[in-house]
């Protein structure tokens, strides 16, 4: 699937890493993703893989010190973010990117109502007080919260996981940015309400034309939600694809054995599930070679001495893997 | 195989609130597992499938009810005697290991506790058995659970509950806490241990696909009841409530063709724990094919096929409830 025109966001040989003296450890390294205008991309990894360092970077947010971006160049509708300063930044943040996370209640103040919290937001964007509340009630009531005038008189305590969920996305959806990084938004949920706020998103997204970037470690979010997906593996992207390409031929032996160890429909009750041997690497501490090869089945010499680039491997996919995977698939 | 190894009747659970009434987590919950078979329990948060499995062990009294384990009247029973027959494995295993332990005091300690060995050598001896397994090998002896994977710790925890040589698990999301990768070894050594080890199971999870994969028998709850309870086939495959049908659909599937094949919504919020569920059916008000009598009498939990218990007025007016199950 090609994609018409520049990308909206686009992240070229972004590394990240702990600056401690002189010595740097890159603990994400070389990542390229592009988003596309209205796109639906989903970044896929383990606890540890460097995901959320990956989009923390872009509005800068990275918890410095201690992680700080070392190199690489983040670009948004052409503009260079880096060259920012903070006041420039600021613009951006909230205004054209906004961004979710996982715990609603680490990014709300407990002693603010709601209300005050999504017009604030709105203000420091330069909306008036009497646009920036009404406001505040529509995108309340648009993210399905069913009585937003009790809802935006009240405080973050007062609501559920799922309700605050939304407040969340309302928040970031009042000020109607062109792209939505979502962290984990729906992993402390329950099914049901993940549900909803998988549809709301899609919803709002068809209607106002936003570009979404869905980070998470679940296999079935990125199947329902995105059309592309970037897997990362210990600060790296091992594999890029459009969504049905990556479930049905996976090109990096990472994302195989991935889908291989969840029970799916072919698998039999009881009977042993694929197993990826060994755990992910502490990617502060890699060697020279492939950072997956200690838990891969075709690793051979090569893997050990020199890692593998992200090489095209067709339209919009990717692989970083020494083999094609015409060589390991049966 | 025909003994049970479990068997709770009408189990509540109260917890008193601060004003008002108490808060009802578990309303009257009965389930029964066979020996060396799994019992999934599956619901959302506030469901009571954490409590039920708290009462179960004996971690906490039930308010009433009846709880037999491998035979013997436990309810309202706890300590050592319940606890060799029965353990608890939590979620998150580093909150449930002692950071200041290695893993071989930390399995010694429990040992010790229970009087099961008598010497050191017997004692180092088992603290090697445990550990192989769970296929962890004795370089691990001397590790401090920081020093340890999610995936080690927890078979550090699987083995620490194996010392007692219980004959039931509670397994409360074992693998939720887990990294992807992972997950399936921790599986795959959950079910040959229950192979080997002739254990019996009640897996705790809100990962559908998990619990179908490893229980014979699963049990749907919702607002402290079971709603659906069966052959897992026919709970997962061919669930008869709608909320069973609701959740089943709302888990993504890792399969891009599948979902783009069905996307429906489940209207309504869930209620929660606290409050007090509605007259009726609890599911009523999020129900799709909610009519009158739900509104007014709470559904029975029904046999409405073999082994198949469904508490829904609708479903036990469908014709399929007489049908037998091929």
């Amino acid at each position: 699937m090609s994609q018409p025109g520049e990308p909206l966001l686009s992240l070229h040989g972004v590394g990240i890493g702990l600056r401690r003296r002189r010595r740097s450890t890159e603990i994400v390294r070389g990542v390229d993703i592009e988003v596309f205008p209205g796109e639906k991309l989903g970044i896929v990894g383990e606890s540890g893989s460097g995901k959320t360092l990956t989009v923390l970077s872009v509005l800068r947010l990275l918890p410095d010190p201690p992680v700080r971006l070392l190199r690489g160049q983040i670009t948004f509708a052409g503009q260079d973010l880096s060259a920012l300063d903070e006041k420039g930044l600021a613009r951006v943040r909230g205004a054209e990117i906004a961004m979710v996370y996982q715990d609603p209640m680490t990014s709300l103040n407990p002693l603010l109502r709601v209300r005050t919290q999504i017009v604030e937001t709105q203000r420091a964007h330069g909306a008036s007080r009497q646009a920036a509340s009404r406001r505040c009630r529509e995108v309340l009531a648009q993210v399905g919260l069913r009585a937003p005038e009790r809802v935006e008189r009240a405080f973050p305590h007062e609501l559920s996981g799922g309700m605050l969920q939304r407040v969340m996305i309302a928040m970031a959806l009042a000020v109607s940015p062109r792209l939505l990084i979502a962290d984990e938004p729906t992993t402390a949920l329950d099914v049901t309400i993940q549900q909803q706020i998988l549809e709301l998103v899609e919803e709002i997204q068809s209607r106002t034309g936003m570009a979404v970037v869905w980070v998470t470690h679940d296999l079935g979010v990125v199947a329902r939600t995105v059309d592309q997906v970037v897997v990362m593996y210990a600060g790296r992207v091992v594999e890029k694809a459009p969504t049905r390409q990556l479930f049905a031929r996976p090109s990096h032996p990472y994302t195989q054995a991935l889908l291989g160890s969840l029970p799916h429909q072919g698998t039999q009750h009881r009977q042993p599930l694929t197993q990826i041997g060994g755990s992910p690497p502490d990617p502060a501490h890699l060697d020279s070679g492939c950072p997956f090869r200690s838990r891969c089945p075709y690793a051979f010499d090569r893997c050990a001495q020199e890692e593998p680039a992200l090489v095209e491997r067709g339209p919009g996919m990717a692989a970083a893997c020494w083999k094609a995977p015409e060589e390991w698939r049966k | 195989m025909a003994e049970v190894a479990l068997r709770a009747t009408d189990v509540v659970k109260e917890y008193p609130a601060r004003r008002g009434p108490a808060v009802r987590a578990l309303r009257g919950v009965s389930v029964a597992l066979p020996e060396g078979r799994t019992l999934g329990v599956v619901g959302e948060s506030g469901c009571g499938k954490s409590t039920l499995g708290r009462v179960l062990v004996g971690l906490e009294a039930p308010t009433s009810g009846r709880i037999e384990v491998m035979g013997e009247l436990t309810s309202g029973q706890s300590g050592p005697e319940l606890a060799r027959r029965i353990q608890l494995v939590f979620q998150d295993p580093f909150s449930s290991l002692n950071p200041r332990l290695t893993v071989s005091t930390a399995l010694a300690e429990v040992l010790d506790v229970h009087n099961l060995v008598t010497s050191r050598a017997q004692r180092r001896q088992r603290v090697d058995e445990l550990l192989g397994m769970v296929a962890l090998g004795p370089r691990f002896l001397e590790r401090y659970p920081h020093e340890l994977s999610g995936g080690q710790a927890q078979r550090v925890a699987i083995a620490r509950a194996l010392a007692v040589q219980p004959r039931l698990l509670v397994l409360d999301e074992p693998t939720s806490a887990l990294d992807v990768s992972v997950r399936a070894e921790v599986m795959n050594l959950l079910a040959r241990l229950q192979d080997q080890l002739a254990l019996s199971y009640v897996f705790i999870s809100h990962d559908l696909a998990m619990v179908r994969h490893i229980s014979d028998t699963i049990s749907v709850m919702y607002l402290g009841k079971v709603v659906e309870s069966g052959p897992y086939q026919a709970v997962l495959g061919a669930p008869l409530h709608p909320y069973t049908r609701a959740l089943a659909e709302a888990v993504p599937l890792p399969d891009p063709e599948v979902e783009a094949a069905r996307r429906k919504a489940s209207a309504g919020e869930v209620g929660t724990l606290g409050a007090e569920p509605p007259a009726g059916c609890p599911y009523h008000p999020r129900c799709p094919g909610a009519e009158e009598i739900c509104r007014a009498q709470v559904p029975e939990l029904l046999e409405l096929r073999p082994g198949h218990e469904v508490a829904c007025h609708v479903a036990a007016r469908q014709p399929h409830a007489k049908e037998t199950s091929p």
